[in-house]
């Protein structure tokens, strides 16, 4: 990775993500935000985190290291134990605890 | 609106910060983990310790910084990582338009410290903070939120120099880049509650996946996109 394209990227997000944070507090204050685009917002995280999520579980890794088989098997126990416990740290532990677990059990 | 009419009793605001750093540092036990995988994997895929720590201290968006990662090792246009990162961010339009309406007349200082590190943690217990507190002035609100994103800020920093300092001794053939996923698993789980949350999540999961093909994770911008029309349309059709 090219040093400029690294610093392209950091500057580039630092500098798109400072605006969106400044929108209402700074840019548009006396405008308040339209009930109609906060449920719109609202959908962004539920939406966005899967959508990067679900190719990194299905899709076969280039590197091989884990199996697809091995990497739902881990993703699902991750998603049941967050929501059996509703537990952000509970579901990231059981996870990554998981993962060695499926990789020797796919070996 | 640019003055600052904060108090006349200006030991409050002060007290406020310190509060609101206070409050936030139980929380701290869940930025480390993911201020560690961030380090580390930035690592592994090609930056070096002081590109990603430099990330951490410039975009403060953890999951955005994660988004960022493996498309920028894979290669895909500079333009495409920003604003593929940037729609994880766009949620903090609706913390903004929240924390405007509190900060009445508050000066142009703490907002501009705010477009740097306003952040899930910090906006949660501030608004918490000032439901709780109704007494509060707009002065001592604006504090305890800097005093809450200063805490967030310094471990945030933190974990990434300390991930990514690990990151260069962590052994070949351990597929630490599958904790992304499992991190952004995680991060769901308190979403997924009703059926157009539900169901805004499975269709971006499922064009996700099927547009996997295209190159530099070019599918994830119209998996997402669909993923917020489906639970937009579900969410006013129950109404």
């Amino acid at each position: 990775m090219s040093a400029a394209f690294v610093w392209t990227v950091i500057l580039g997000l630092g500098l798109v993500t400072a605006l969106i944070r400044y929108s209402f507090l700074g840019l548009f204050h006396r405008v308040a935000i339209p009930p109609r685009l906060r449920t719109v917002l609202s959908f962004v995280p539920v939406s966005v985190l899967p959508a990067v999520a679900a190719p990194m579980v299905f899709a076969a890794d280039h590197s091989a290291a884990l199996p697809v088989a091995a990497k739902v098997a881990a993703a699902l126990f991750t998603l049941v134990i967050g929501i059996g416990t509703r537990s952000m740290m509970g579901a990231l532990l059981a996870g990554v605890a998981a993962t060695p677990v499926v990789m020797w059990l796919a070996a | 609106m640019q003055t600052d009419p904060a108090s006349p009793d200006t030991g409050q605001p002060r007290r406020a910060f310190l509060r609101g750093f206070l409050v936030t540092l139980p929380l701290q036990i869940a930025t480390v983990p993911f201020g560690l995988v961030f380090g580390a994997l930035a690592v592994e895929l090609g930056l070096t310790a002081w590109q990603a720590i430099a990330m951490s201290v410039i975009v403060i968006g953890g999951v955005s910084q994660l988004v960022a990662l493996p498309m920028m090792a894979e290669g895909a246009p500079a333009l495409l990582v920003i604003l593929t990162a940037a729609i994880v961010n766009l949620r903090m339009l609706m913390y903004s338009a929240a924390l405007a309406a509190r900060w009445e007349g508050v000066g142009r200082g703490p907002r501009l410290l705010a477009a740097w590190f306003l952040n899930d943690q910090s906006f949660a217990v501030s608004q918490h903070r000032y439901v709780e507190r109704p007494e509060m002035t707009p002065a001592e609100r604006a504090e305890f939120f800097l005093g809450s994103g200063c805490c967030c800020l310094i471990f945030w920093t933190a974990a990434t120099v300390a991930g990514a300092l690990a990151g260069s001794r962590i052994p070949e053939g351990w597929p630490i880049s599958f904790a992304v996923p499992l991190v952004f698993i995680a991060i769901s789980v308190p979403f997924l509650r009703g059926a157009p949350n539900l169901a805004a999540a499975a269709t971006a999961a499922a064009l996700s996946t099927a547009l996997h093909g295209l190159p530099y994770g070019l599918g994830v911008i119209p998996a997402a996109l669909a993923g917020i029309a489906v639970g937009t349309v579900l969410s006013g059709a129950k109404r």
